[in-house]
């Protein structure tokens, strides 16, 4: 047996002796109350707020809530843009970087307000380090907690009885920016440099050999980009630079960090609503659905590719050997790593890769792509992943009030069918998007020729990166030659779709259940943190998934798989 | 209708200065105090001149060094440029796709053409491009695959190299994280101070 399943266990029971003490520190954050930062960071929060002119006792309606998140992301898309279009003349920017091209600008400026992070160009040979700190790393910071927010704003719609405001969107930015993401990249941009992840505004280095070494400010965004679910490296091969993950630790950590604020925000919200079984149940349908894709994905990585055992390369584990499907790979990471860091990364809408893809077996790289289409609800991205998961809840508690035939309640609140419409357009918005949108692309000839690979493998490679922008994640198959003007208009509607489609119908129904009286529980209420009840979410979850892509999944992966065996 | 104009105006202002200047700058700063030589890259100097760095891979192919993986980087001109550290890249070829299997066939024939003697079976790690096109690193059992060639082309005992990768050869961290492996570089530039 590998050691890989060991790092895998390893890698769960850390997350969630982690995820519970955060979870708890969170919800303090999140409803005002004082922590242990207070003494520090409270009167920058007080001054935030008068520079901001917020009365931080102000109460928003869901549609103020959602229209002042969606403003200031509009306003961090025009600053990126223009960002992108004046780097050249623009200070920190030793290499000389020329502007970017204007559609490249745009689906990148989408990108990253939308929590995606899909990248089409190369940072160490597009972007000036002026660009990338303080364009893409401030969305890295706003898109995580714009995520935390909307959740937050969810919550209380839960919780508030016949109440009409949903708290204030700038006071739940700014804490969870202030108290949360702020002070954990902090330490952990420290810890990475520690691990040799480089951290420095010097110019290239030529040594003597005539190697070109790539520099710049990496550690400050890489800790955000991991913990805020971003994903949006520093270099053109994100994770998998040794510049941007230097260590097997260094690789451990950043796995963690990716999962580590979803997770604990599980925690966070069986707080909030007063019933922490509630945050458990969660927790374990979210569990269960990841160790299970885990297994798959590691399993095919260790076995390795079939063909290449006729090539008279040995992919057999020993002693000292890496083993298993190493194309894509590094050495330091080995196959089981690299299933590890692939797994956590869809399941949590992060999209940052420590191995390329593309070159994962088929099994291996259909399990990032579906845990990408069934919403990113595994975990999935800050705050994003839990109310994407919460719309699931909701049309699991409706599906099984409809088989007993009482009226659907969560946590005291009648589910109607508003709330319905809405969670229904929140989960089928981004699934369209991705179908429609791979079904556009192989029709589109312009669109086809950026295919890199043969065979079923060639469509993987468009259902993946249609699946990846709408569900905001990020991570592609990257052989697909994306940079085109169809790719990068295309996928940044999706992307805008995904994201906004996604926020605007989740604040609604928040709007619609905060004024709900609260329902007292009765001998009809269908508990739910009953492990009865995670059977039903996590089959809800994966038939969703299971009834509209399988028929596109067997098309790519599942052909290219039985092609080779 | 209250647009939030101002607070949407200024809150990006602040998180830009809060999040894009001053939290990137006192990480800059702690880092050149805490860990200046990892936060400049690691850099490994000889006579005063940067000879590489310690976590990037390096193209070695003569026959008296021990050679690193396959990459699949390119120049700015799209051709390729092995171990192009100014322009990471991966082949991104599909497990299915032919052309994989054909530069995998080729890279075996040319260690077996290097070394008609190593018969045994080749570590896959050495055959196969790695994801960042600058991997620092092989198998131990990579590096003790060549270990014929590089002792009969540097006149030294196998011996004596078997010894000299066994104490460049890294375990997982704390036993489990990652793989055993051996840095190329660091290994070579050990070998080179071998006499």
């Amino acid at each position: 047996m590998s050691h890989a399943w060991i790092q895998n266990l390893a890698f769960l029971a850390v997350l969630l002796a982690l995820a519970f003490p955060l979870g708890a520190y969170m919800a303090k954050v999140l409803e005002g109350e004082w922590t242990f930062l207070h003494p520090v960071l409270g009167p920058v929060e007080r001054g935030l707020y008068r520079l901001m002119g917020v009365r931080s006792q102000e109460d928003m309606g869901w549609k103020a809530y959602a229209w002042s998140i969606t403003l200031i992301k509009l306003v961090g898309l025009g600053a990126v843009f223009l960002l992108m279009k004046t780097q050249a003349a623009l200070p920190l920017n030793p290499e000389g970087m020329g502007n970017v091209a204007t559609d490249l600008s745009i689906n990148t400026a989408v990108s990253f307000i939308t929590n995606t992070n899909w990248q089409t160009y190369s940072g160490e040979s597009t972007l000036s380090y002026l660009t990338q700190m303080l364009g893409l790393a401030v969305q890295n910071f706003l898109s995580a907690a714009t995520g935390i927010a909307v959740l937050t704003a969810f919550i209380r719609g839960l919780t508030r009885r016949s109440a009409a405001g949903l708290g204030n969107a700038w006071v739940d930015l700014v804490r969870s920016t202030l108290y949360i993401l702020l002070p954990l990249s902090f330490v952990f941009a420290l810890f990475l440099v520690s691990q040799g992840v480089i951290q420095n505004f010097s110019a290239y280095v030529r040594t003597s050999g005539g190697q070109v070494l790539a520099m710049g400010p990496a550690a400050s965004q890489i800790a955000i980009k991991m913990l805020g679910t971003n994903g949006g490296g520093f270099f053109g091969v994100n994770g998998a630079h040794p510049f941007e993950n230097s260590t097997p630790l260094s690789n451990f950590a950043q796995t963690l960090s990716l999962l580590l604020i979803p997770a604990g925000l599980c925690a966070s919200f069986g707080r909030m609503v007063k019933d922490r079984r509630q945050g458990w149940a969660l927790l374990a349908a979210m569990g269960a659905i990841f160790v299970l894709a885990l297994t798959v994905c590691t399993q095919a990585e260790l076995r390795g590719n079939p063909r290449l055992s006729s090539a008279a390369a040995t992919q057999a584990a020993t002693l000292s050997q890496a083993s298993g499907n190493m194309e894509g790979k590094e050495v330091r990471f080995g196959a089981g790593g690299s299933a590890l860091w692939a797994t956590a990364t869809t399941a949590a809408s992060n999209g940052s890769v420590n191995a390329m893809l593309d070159s994962f077996t088929p099994l291996g790289g259909l399990v990032p792509m579906l845990l990408m289409q069934l919403g990113e609800v595994v975990f999935g991205g800050v705050g994003s992943g839990l109310y994407g998961m919460l719309m699931f809840v909701l049309v699991g508690v409706f599906i099984s009030g409809l088989m007993v035939g009482r009226t659907p309640e969560y946590l005291g609140k009648k589910v109607e069918a508003f709330d319905m419409k809405m969670a229904s357009l929140a989960i089928l918005l981004p699934c369209a998007a991705v179908l429609i949108g791979s079904a556009v692309t192989v029709l589109t000839p312009a669109a086809t020729a950026s295919v890199s690979n043969p065979g079923p493998h060639g469509f993987s490679q468009i259902l993946y990166a249609w699946s990846s922008a709408a569900n905001n994640n990020g991570s592609s198959f990257g052989g697909l030659a994306a940079n085109t003007p169809f790719y990068n208009y295309g996928l940044a509607t999706a992307m805008l779709l995904g994201r906004f489609g996604v926020i605007w119908p989740v604040m609604a129904m928040a709007g619609s259940l905060v004024q709900k009286k609260h329902t007292p529980e009765g001998l009809g209420t269908l508990p739910t943190h009953t492990p009865l009840f995670v059977g039903v979410l996590i089959g809800v979850v994966l038939l969703v998934g299971a009834l509209t892509f399988i028929p596109a999944l067997a098309l790519g992966p599942i052909a290219e798989h039985l092609s080779m065996h | 209708m209250n647009l939030q104009l101002r607070p949407a105006l200024m809150s990006f202002l602040a998180f830009s200065l809060l999040t894009g200047v001053a939290y990137p700058l006192a990480i800059t700063g702690l880092a050149k105090l805490l860990f200046p030589h990892q936060a400049e890259g690691s850099l490994i100097r000889k006579d005063g001149r940067v000879i590489g760095s310690e976590w990037i891979g390096q193209s070695f192919s003569a026959p008296g060094e021990f050679w690193g993986r396959p990459s699949a980087t390119l120049d700015a001109a799209g051709k390729p440029l092995p171990y192009n550290a100014a322009n990471s890249g991966a082949s991104n070829l599909a497990p299915s796709n032919p052309v994989l299997w054909g530069a995998v066939q080729e890279r075996v024939a040319v260690l077996r053409a290097a070394d008609p003697l190593a018969t045994g079976p080749v570590p896959v790690d050495l055959v196969t491009a790695s994801g960042s096109g600058l991997d620092p690193h092989i198998s131990p059992a990579a590096a003790e695959f060549q270990i014929p060639r590089v002792a009969r082309a540097r006149g030294l005992e196998a011996g004596r190299l078997r010894a000299l990768v066994a104490a460049h050869t890294e375990p997982p961290q704390f036993g489990i994280l990652g793989e055993p492996r051996v840095n190329v570089l660091k290994l070579n530039l050990a070998l080179a101070a071998q006499r």
